[in-house]
This record gives C-alpha cells, sequence and structure tokens, in this order.
C-alpha cells in the first residue's frame, strides 16, 4: 500500500513487506505498549483507520465530500449493541466476534436505502444532501428513545458466556486483537477495492463523471456502488466501536463525528491510500489524548488543519512521501544536517506557538485563576509584558528559520508535485508493462 | 439496408431559440461524413442530441435501425455510439493506460465489477495496450494526463471515443488548435482508428474535409443546406453563397481561432 509511490524493480516484494509490516505493527503493539490505557488507544485506533478508509473512499477517491458519514458508522453501532444485547439474552446465538459484520450490514443496507438519494447528485449538491441526512437520522435518533436510548444511550456488555477457548473479549486485549483482525481485513480489501474495474472507474468519476457516461458507463451508478462499500466498512467500525464502549449514544451519528471523520481524513491526505491511516491515528490521539493534555486543543486542531489545507493541500501522507523520496535520493547520509536544521527550527516555532495559545487562552478563559499560568512545570506571570514578548519572538524567529531550513526540500516538494501527489495512488503496483 | 445513423426531422429549442431546425439525414454503415458549418450553425448541438447529452425537442434518432432519442448517453454508448469532445474531456489524474482501460471496460462486458483485478483482466489491458501504441502515445503509459501536451492530449480524446469499439464514431473538431503539420499527422490517425467505422467529424479544415470525406453535410443556422459528395457540394451553388463564400472571406479570421 506503500511501496507504489517509489520506483522499483522489486515493487511486488515491496507491498508485501509494507503489508508485511502493516500487519506486524498491528500484533507487536500491544506488547511494547503494556499499559490498559494504552490498549483502548490501539483498540480505538484501528475502529478509526477502518471508518477513515471508507471515508475516503468516497472523498478521496471519488471525489464525494460527505457531511454525514457518521450515519452509516452510527447506524451500525446501533444494530450491533442492540444484536449484542440479543445475544446476551439468550434470544440469538451468534458468535460475538461476528458482531461488527452485523453492524456493517446495517452500514450497507442504510447505504443502499440513503445512498440511492445521496449519491443522485455530485459535488455540491451531494455534500448538502449528505448534510441534510446526517442532521435528518440524527433527529431520529432523539426522538426515538426506545430504539435509540435517547442521550443516555443504549448500554451492552461484550462478555456473553464462557466464550470459546476462554476468549470472552472481556479483557481489552482480547478485543484488540479482534479489532485488529477486522482492521488488517477491512484494509487489505479495501486496498483491493482500488484496484478493480468499479474502484478505477470510481476515479474516474471524481475526476470527470460526464466524460464516464460516453464510455458506457452510468456515473450515479458508480457513486452508488462506491457509496455502499464505504457504508459497509463504516458500519463494521461503528460495530466494532460498539464491543469497545458497550454504549451507542445518539453521538455516534451526529455532525461533530462526521466533520471528525472530514477533518482527519483531509489531514491524514486523501491523495494516497495510506493517508486515512496516519489521519485515523490521529484523530484518537487528539481526541483522547490531546484533549487531556490542553483545553485548547480543539484551536490546535483547526489551526493545524487550516495550515495543512493551506500549506499541503496532499495532507501528511503527502508530506511523508515527499521526504522519503528526499532521503532517498539524496542518501541517509547526507540529509542529517538539513533534518537537524528543520527539526529545531519546527521546535522553536512550536514552542512560541503554544505558548502563545496557551497564554491566550488562559487569559481569556481561565482569567479567574490569576494571573500565572504553570505550562510544562514552568510558571509564567502572564501580567508581565516580557513573557509576552518572548513568546512572540520565539514563534516569530522560529517560523523565520524554519522557512530558511526548508529550502532544501522545495525541489522535492515541487517535483512531487510536477508528478502529481495522487499519481501514484491510482497506479497499480507489480502489473506488467 | 438499415442506415448507421439516421436523423428524421430533428429539433432543439433552447427557449425560445431554435438551434437545429428539422433535420433528416442517414448515414450508411462505414461512410465517412463531415459536418461543416459557420460558427452558431448547430453543428456541436447536433452531435449532442445524437449521442444522448441533450434530448431533441423533437424528432427522431435511429442508430443501427434502433430509436436512441431521449436515451442517456451512456445506454447509447452501449449500443455502439461513441463521440469526442471539442474542448478536451479526459480523466485528468489518471494516467494514459487507465484512461484507456476505463473506456474498454464495459464493451468487454465488466460493467461495475468488484470482485476482479483490473491487472488481472488480459482482455481489457491487451485492447489499451494496443490502442495506446497506435496512438503514439505507449511511452507515456504511466503519465497523468494532466501533464500530456495538448497535441498527446488531442490523440488520446480519439483513443477514449473509440476504445470501446463503437461502429458509429462522432468527432467533435478533432484538430482543433493544432498546428497544420499536426493536423496532417493527426487526419491520418483518425483515419487509421475508425477504419471500418461509420465516421462522422465536424471539421474546419476545408483540405481536411475535401480529403477524408465521403459525403460533406452542410448546415447553416440549424437547418442542411446539402449532403452530397465532396464535388457536387463544391458545385452546389447554395453551398458557395451560403458558406464556401462566407468561409473566403473570413478565412484568415479563422486561422487564428
Amino acid at each position: 500500500m506503500f511501496t507504489q509511490y517509489f520506483p522499483s524493480r522489486s515493487r511486488r516484494w515491496g507491498t508485501a513487506f509494507s503489508w508485511g509490516m502493516f500487519g506486524l505493527i498491528l500484533i507487536l503493539a500491544p506488547l511494547a505498549l503494556t499499559s490498559s490505557f494504552s490498549h483502548t488507544l490501539l483498540s480505538q485506533i484501528g475502529i478509526a483507520i477502518i471508518v477513515c478508509l471508507a471515508y475516503n473512499i468516497l472523498l478521496g477517491q471519488g471525489g464525494m465530500l460527505s457531511f454525514g458519514h457518521a450515519v452509516y458508522s452510527g447506524l451500525g453501532a446501533f444494530m450491533a449493541i442492540h444484536t449484542l444485547n440479543l445475544v446476551s439474552a439468550g434470544r440469538l446465538a451468534l458468535p460475538v466476534s461476528l458482531i461488527p459484520l452485523v453492524g456493517g450490514l446495517a452500514g450497507l443496507a442504510m447505504a443502499l436505502l440513503l445512498g440511492w438519494v445521496s449519491t443522485r447528485r455530485a459535488a455540491t449538491p451531494f455534500a448538502m444532501i449528505t448534510l441534510g441526512v446526517g442532521e435528518l437520522v440524527w433527529a431520529i435518533t432523539l426522538m426515538f428513545p426506545g430504539i435509540f436510548g435517547g442521550e443516555t444511550g443504549i448500554a451492552g456488555n461484550r462478555v456473553t458466556g464462557s466464550g470459546l477457548f476462554g476468549i470472552t473479549f472481556g479483557p481489552q486485549i482480547q478485543l484488540y486483537y479482534l479489532i485488529a483482525a477486522y482492521t488488517l481485513v477491512c484494509v487489505l480489501l479495501m486496498y483491493a477495492f482500488t484496484r478493480t474495474p468499479l474502484g478505477r472507474l470510481l476515479n474516474a468519476v471524481r475526476d470527470n463523471p460526464e466524460r464516464v457516461e460516453f464510455i458506457g458507463f452510468d456515473p450515479q451508478m458508480v457513486r452508488y456502488l462506491a457509496f455502499c462499500v464505504s457504508g459497509f466498512f463504516a458500519g463494521v467500525s461503528g460495530g466494532l466501536g460498539a464491543l469497545q464502549f458497550e454504549i451507542v449514544s445518539s453521538e455516534v451519528v451526529g455532525a461533530a463525528r462526521s466533520g471528525a471523520y472530514l477533518l482527519f481524513v483531509v489531514l491524514g491526505g486523501t491523495s494516497l491510500f495510506f493517508g486515512p491511516i496516519i489521519g485515523a491515528v490521529l484523530m484518537v490521539l487528539a481526541s483522547v489524548w490531546l484533549s487531556e493534555l490542553t483545553a485548547a486543543w480543539l484551536l490546535y486542531l483547526g489551526l493545524v488543519f487550516v495550515v495543512m489545507v493551506l500549506v499541503a493541500p496532499g495532507g501528511l501522507a503527502s508530506l511523508v512521501v515527499v521526504h522519503l523520496r528526499y532521503v532517498a535520493a539524496k542518501g541517509l547520509r547526507n540529509v542529517g544536517a538539513s533534518y537537524l536544521a528543520l527539526a529545531s527550527s519546527a521546535a522553536v516555532m512550536l514552542l512560541g506557538g503554544v505558548l502563545l495559545v496557551e497564554m491566550f487562552y488562559h487569559r481569556q478563559v481561565n482569567a479567574v485563576l490569576g494571573p500565572t499560568l504553570v505550562l510544562m512545570g514552568v510558571s509564567l506571570d502572564l501580567s508581565r509584558l516580557d513573557v509576552w514578548f518572548g513568546a512572540t519572538l520565539l514563534f516569530v524567529v522560529g517560523a523565520l528559520l524554519f522557512a530558511v531550513s526548508r529550502r532544501p526540500f522545495d525541489r522535492a516538494w515541487a517535483e512531487f508535485h510536477r508528478q502529481g501527489q495522487d499519481g501514484r495512488a491510482d497506479r497499480p503496483s507489480g502489473e506488467p508493462a | 439496408m438499415t442506415p448507421a445513423l439516421e436523423l428524421c426531422e430533428l429539433h432543439k429549442r433552447f427557449g425560445n431559440t431554435e438551434i437545429i431546425r428539422g433535420i433528416s439525414l442517414a448515414v450508411r454503415a462505414g461512410e465517412r461524413i463531415a459536418v461543416i458549418g459557420p460558427n452558431g450553425a448547430g453543428k456541436s448541438t447536433l452531435f449532442n442530441l445524437v449521442s444522448g447529452r441533450y434530448a431533441p425537442s423533437g424528432g427522431k434518432v435511429f442508430l443501427q435501425g434502433k430509436r436512441i432519442d431521449g436515451m442517456r448517453p451512456f445506454a447509447i454508448n452501449r449500443l455502439g455510439l461513441a463521440r469526442s469532445f471539442q474542448i478536451t474531456s479526459l480523466f485528468s489524474q489518471l494516467s494514459v493506460f487507465d484512461n484507456l482501460r476505463c473506456a474498454v471496460l464495459w464493451s468487454l462486458g465488466y460493467r461495475y465489477t468488484v470482485w476482479r483485478r483490473l491487472s488481472g483482466l488480459a482482455d481489457a489491458n491487451t485492447r489499451a495496450g494496443q490502442l495506446m501504441d497506435r496512438l503514439g502515445l505507449g511511452h507515456k503509459r504511466d503519465e497523468l494526463v494532466k501533464h500530456l501536451t495538448y497535441a498527446e492530449q488531442r490523440a488520446l480524446e480519439i483513443g477514449v471515443t473509440v476504445a470501446g469499439g463503437a461502429s458509429v464514431i462522432l468527432l467533435d473538431e478533432p484538430t482543433s488548435g493544432m498546428s497544420h503539420s499536426e493536423t496532417t499527422r493527426f487526419i491520418a490517425l483518425i483515419r487509421e482508428v475508425t477504419a471500418g467505422k461509420t465516421l462522422l467529424t465536424v471539421e474546419h479544415d476545408m483540405g481536411v474535409v475535401f480529403e477524408l470525406a465521403d459525403r460533406i453535410a452542410v448546415l447553416v443556422h440549424g437547418e442542411l443546406l446539402a449532403f452530397d459528395t465532396p464535388q457536387a457540394v463544391r458545385a452546389n451553388p447554395a453551398v458557395q453563397d451560403a458558406y464556401l463564400g462566407l468561409m473566403k472571406t473570413a478565412g484568415l479570421k479563422r486561422v487564428g481561432r
């Protein structure tokens, strides 16, 4: 999923290698990070990876900007939690490990139904329809508390009976490996989808829907089918989420959730297959970890998003590829100095930026706590002007140095853009020439 | 014998403006037709009506005897009619090879396939590869379309049009924006890839028109002024009055277009 962005004779092996690495990381991650908090975190990352890749089938591969994709993951989650409760009550004989598939089928069913409406149009009308459908479904979940649990949600218990070989999915680590297995299979399937005739036609519809009509295909049908594929995987993700949290409330179908999918997929990068995986990792880290660190996390998120869209519309994935190519071209030994300069100037700029944000935030929101801000163990007296001056200076000097130290990378960046940041994404690897 | 393409009293109105005013013509299988006429005569509109981009306001269109007017473009394409566009219309973020590969899929019966790998479709890959070589784009296989030169994009435009093996081909100003030497080369290419097919082309270069066409359809103000062999059209006084004379006086301006 990765190596095809580089010219290589042994691409096939490279592809196999990167998949092997992906699988290995999924297997080994919880052994390296052993706290139960990190197991929860890793489980959520797996769930997020599936839904972000599913979202990108629409956005990156089909050019469909959806503001309401949480509908499909969310309704998948509701279906999964109800199914789980049926299993718990002994009214349905189904292994807990298959419940995410029930979520997937629910997502698929909803996509079959609602997607027919949404995909009648492309571009802006499509976006509007998804927004409307999202609001509609969210309102419906609040109208029927019997089914959707109102604001408290529907609770469940993933441990039912003794389980096969003692695997009850009660301990987080057991559930993690279930999620990891689903993640690996779903990512593989979604990658395979990009290589099918329908997957390539979806790219064609993204680029020029009218011309698709003149080569024998109905662009609406292409969009609809892709929408259903995406809905299925979103539903699987929702089903896994239901098992993970053991509670599903109406926020899972809400606009905030849909917005997060969009934001983090764009941040990760829509034009390369693995971009949304980066986005998914960030989504979990931001909402679980960054939100613990600072109250201003949404502000940082917004800033990073805006900067990313302006500076690197290809997202983090495009930055990764540019730098890997740069290193590959220059040789690892020759790039040390330029990276040291880049990293240190970025650190200074970041420090200044973070200081400013935290200081402003403290002044505006936490003013009642007094003028002293404690940040990373350092006390800052915000009533003193030199603190403000110092933070601004750090940021400005850091930004200037950063602008200078990124110059060596400009050529690599320009070259990447010339070739098209998305070109490699659509290009099959390991095919006979 | 059933005509490959037949138009009966075709009309198209946009609001109060009638662009096509009752055109009837029949094209025999394997014929090469050049459609000429001054700007605004309705040439492109005619192609849009036949290919399904617009629905006619009146009249009928038959493809191999089957009525196609009012059908969606993809349905018409599946019946064996393909068209190119005056303004290049390709899949800009896909490679040359993938553009052609997408264009051959339907005719080989792959439809909306998700259970097979694109790279495993030997027939689709072979056909797209052969066509790519005939277009002279073999060395640009993996180049994204947006990075091709104008002439290469025009060649690919033709390629995507003929890739599906349609028997009736409509080319809308295939040589527009090309230099004279490029045009000559291009006409040879068009001859080659449309060999044995029924061809309708909108063309401004009169040299090309008289060389390429078996018959010429002259359109003026949405009406068919003449539809005959090049010699007959050249000798037709009405055509000379209405169109060729106009071309001569406006000849210099046309070059700059």
